[in-house]
């Protein structure tokens, strides 16, 4: 699960993370996997395609190849274009997303449209959201404080989830009356 | 899932239980093995609470059979089963309910106190166990001086100072807010893992059903077993 989505979510992390301190490639890379990569960490390929495309764009520079060994040699510096992208994109509201066609919620009208019994649908369900958070549960006994953030926000969204489940269950009869032909 | 069959320590099989002409449990069936944290689900008024006393023994079922360690309990005389509360069992609930006239110490030596230990053996023992769950200094403070979350954490030392073979938890973090109940959580369950405690845990909440290793959902007085349960 990866916290960042979209090559958007990627290149400004990837800033910000140049924004703290000037960085070559492979540690850059080593710190987007440990704060924001989770599962997902981020190819070499997809690491330097953004690089090369920051530096085109004017947002960080690389510097020239340093001597010493391996090929990852260059330092990438952010400017002053990049810092204000990042304080742009820190400063606006991440969209609100509903999710208002969720599969979740797909599969559940459907069930009821077609007769299926979406009430053992909402069970298993249920049962893998728990299960899920009982996984994320075990990941907050971590020290490492982003990892139980991280498992933190994943939480409330299940949670939020299964609230959803509940309600849902609890109207299954009014939901059968309304969408049945 | 089998562990829970083959070494159920305690089980309710078939549990149904009225108040007046409201029946709250309709031939519930539900068992959790030694050393098993088991969250038990459910919406308020769907019988969850009602379970629990009768899986505790403070309540007789209407119907049905409770077992307790390989023995009747729900067949046993008020006394019995409030010797077996005394010595065997744990509880914890939504709010502390300490004694406040009693400090914390004093708190968490009750259960030893009624169970014949010497005064001042069960007071070392009870500072151990604030100790334990990182109450030190607070020994002789009344649950007026208390957070919310210290008091239920006390609360926690009296439930586990006995050394009872389960621990029953009502809605635990209830009255807490969300980091203090998270504190409280992961106490409860470190200790129960170290003391090889079995804790039936009710709880509407999924945050909370989360720290348990299996749970069950109450609904309508019966109870289901979810498919695909945390392992």
């Amino acid at each position: 699960m990866s916290v960042l989505s979209g090559p958007m979510s990627v290149s400004l992390a990837l800033l910000g993370l140049l924004e703290r301190e000037p960085s070559h490639g492979y540690d850059l890379k080593r710190e987007y996997d440990a704060y924001f990569g989770h599962g997902k960490p981020l190819s070499f390929g997809q690491l330097y395609a953004t690089l090369a495309r920051l530096d085109r764009d004017g947002k960080a520079i690389a510097g020239p190849a340093e001597p010493g060994g391996g090929p990852d040699r260059k330092r990438y510096v952010i400017t002053d274009a990049g810092t204000a992208d990042v304080e742009q994109w820190l400063s606006e509201p991440a969209p609100p997303e509903p999710g208002l066609q969720s599969t979740l919620f797909t599969k559940v009208l459907l069930a009821v449209m077609l007769g299926r019994p979406a009430i053992r649908f909402l069970d298993l369900q249920r049962a893998a959201h728990l299960q899920r958070m009982h996984e994320l549960t075990e990941l907050k006994r971590s020290d490492n404080m982003a990892d139980v953030l991280l498992a933190d926000h994943g939480l409330y969204h299940l949670e939020a989830d299964l609230r959803w489940i509940d309600h849902t269950a609890a109207r299954l009869d009014r939901l059968t009356q309304a969408v049945r032909r | 899932m089998s562990a829970a069959i083959i070494e159920a320590i305690i089980e309710a099989r078939g549990v149904a239980k009225s108040f007046g002409p409201t029946p709250a449990l309709r031939g519930a069936a539900v068992s959790a093995a030694r050393g098993e944290i088991l969250a038990v689900m459910g919406p308020s008024g769907s019988g969850k609470s009602t379970l629990l006393h009768c899986l505790a023994g403070i309540l007789v079922p209407d119907q049905g059979e409770v077992w307790f360690a390989g023995r009747r309990l729900d067949t046993r005389s008020e006394a019995e089963r409030s010797a077996l509360r005394r010595d065997r069992f744990g509880f914890i609930f939504q709010s502390g309910q300490l004694v406040p006239e009693l400090t914390a110490e004093e708190n968490v030596a009750m259960p030893l106190l009624w169970s014949g230990t010497r005064h001042g053996a069960a007071l070392a023992r009870a500072r151990e166990w604030l100790g334990r769950l990182g109450l030190e200094g607070l020994e002789r403070r009344r649950s007026g001086q208390l957070s919310g979350g210290q008091a239920q954490r006390v609360a926690l030392a009296r439930g586990m100072v006995a050394g009872p073979d389960i621990i029953f938890a009502d809605e635990p973090t209830g009255s807490l807010d969300s980091v203090s109940g998270e504190g409280v959580m992961n106490l409860l369950t470190d200790a129960a893992r170290q003391e090889g405690t079995t804790v039936i845990l009710v709880t509407h909440e999924a945050r909370v059903a989360a720290y348990a290793d299996r749970y069950v959902v109450v609904r309508d007085g019966t109870v289901s077993t979810l498919t695909g349960a945390a392992p």
